[in-house]
């Protein structure tokens, strides 16, 4: 088959070569700067999934909710802000959190691929949220006695307004779960959308490796185990089955993501990058 | 799995009152109403709509059914009666010289 159309190639003039251009950010990149690259993991999964709640801005089910949801977008969107400005200073460019935030594209973007997928229904926004917001908490618990004080203190106050999104998601999600039929078969299947991207939340690499070295440690193992457990605990309640482990989606934090994120920024970035400077 | 949510007959979710208590020892005041399936998620949808601007340190939710109010119609009979019964008041009465008044 594959020499039938090499063959086929041949005759029409087409030749099978890679483009001298890059389509997606390699594999394995050195890092200049672990620390900055760190940072722009944390900073880009809480500002894209923050994009992506406030997309329920005036779309939410019912008043109340929308302005729950605003306000964890707007939370999210602000710790970014700080973690953004950080990596800024520690680059050492000049970049604020303005210009990492908007003139970025997307290969440059360090986030999951978990917070990029889109809303969806209620469900599959709910339990994204919550598959977060759990790992963010446990994150943060630890980040917040890291060695690092910057860090440090970003983590301590992001962690108080986190805890109160985990709340807010864990217990739709066992509503949902434990709801009316619709609901339930709906939940479940989020989990099942969504579980493939879960497994990149918990991956090490070079980089943490290197900010290691810095006093930013993270003890991954009992991360996972907590974040197993908990998980466990909200599905039980829900009457939501786990998802079997399957093969799991990555590449987020070295920039090769899904098609969605592009599609976000072009939104995100618009106003930003038609009137650049602009102030009011 | 539990029956699902109890709707009232506007279609709307049960009603819930909110009360706020501004800092610890003072009294808890109504600050208006949610709408939510339950406790738990009337309390959320309180602290979103009601204390986002630091203006709690507690939360009071009560179904708003559960509270019991008096007619507008009873306003005359209930209300009135007081208005020409000053030595209901405190002020009506001279204090004795030498007691201390605060």
């Amino acid at each position: 088959m594959a020499d039938n159309e090499q063959d086929t190639g041949a005759r029409s003039g087409v030749i099978n070569k890679a483009p001298d251009y890059p389509i997606a950010a390699p594999r394995s990149t050195p890092v200049a700067n672990p620390l900055s690259e760190y940072l722009l993991r944390l900073g880009d999964d809480r500002l894209v999934l923050g994009h992506r709640v406030s997309e329920w801005c005036g779309h939410a089910p019912i008043l109340e909710e929308d302005i729950a949801m605003s306000n964890i977008a707007l939370d999210l969107i602000g710790h970014a802000q700080s973690i953004l400005a950080l990596a800024g200073q520690v680059e050492g460019q000049g970049r604020t959190e303005d210009t990492l935030a908007y003139f970025r594209n997307e290969t440059a973007f360090r986030n999951a691929l978990l917070v990029e997928h889109p809303n969806g229904d209620f469900a599959v926004t709910m339990v994204r949220q919550f598959l977060f917001d759990a790992y963010s908490v446990l994150l943060w618990d630890q980040l917040a006695k890291c060695g690092h004080d910057g860090l440090a203190g970003i983590a301590a106050k992001s962690l108080k307004e986190d805890k109160y999104h985990l709340r807010h998601s864990s217990e739709w999600v066992v509503r949902l779960g434990d709801g009316t039929e619709e609901s339930h078969a709906r939940a479940q299947a989020a989990f099942d959308l969504l579980w493939k991207f879960t497994g990149e939340l918990f991956e090490r690499d070079a980089v943490d490796e290197a900010v290691a070295s810095l006093g930013i440690v993270v003890d991954l193992a009992s991360l996972r185990t907590l974040w197993d457990s908990l998980v466990d605990d909200v599905l039980a309640r829900a009457t939501l089955t786990r998802p079997i482990e399957g093969g799991m989606r990555t590449g987020g934090r070295t920039g090769r993501h899904t098609e969605a994120l592009g599609h976000m920024l072009a939104t995100m970035q618009y106003v930003a990058r038609a009137h650049p400077g602009a102030t009011w | 799995m539990s029956s699902p949510v109890n709707t009232q007959p506007d279609g709307q979710w049960p009603l819930w009152e909110v009360f706020t208590q501004g800092a610890r020892g003072e009294p808890f005041e109504h600050a208006g109403s949610v709408h939510a399936a339950d406790a738990e998620l009337a309390m959320q949808n309180a602290r979103d709509v009601y204390t986002r601007r630091g203006e709690a340190v507690n939360l009071w939710i009560v179904p708003s059914h559960a509270i019991v109010a008096s007619a507008p119609s009873d306003a005359g009979p209930f209300f009135d009666p007081g208005n020409d019964k000053p030595y209901r008041h405190p002020q009506f009465y001279v204090a004795p010289r030498g007691v201390r008044i605060f």
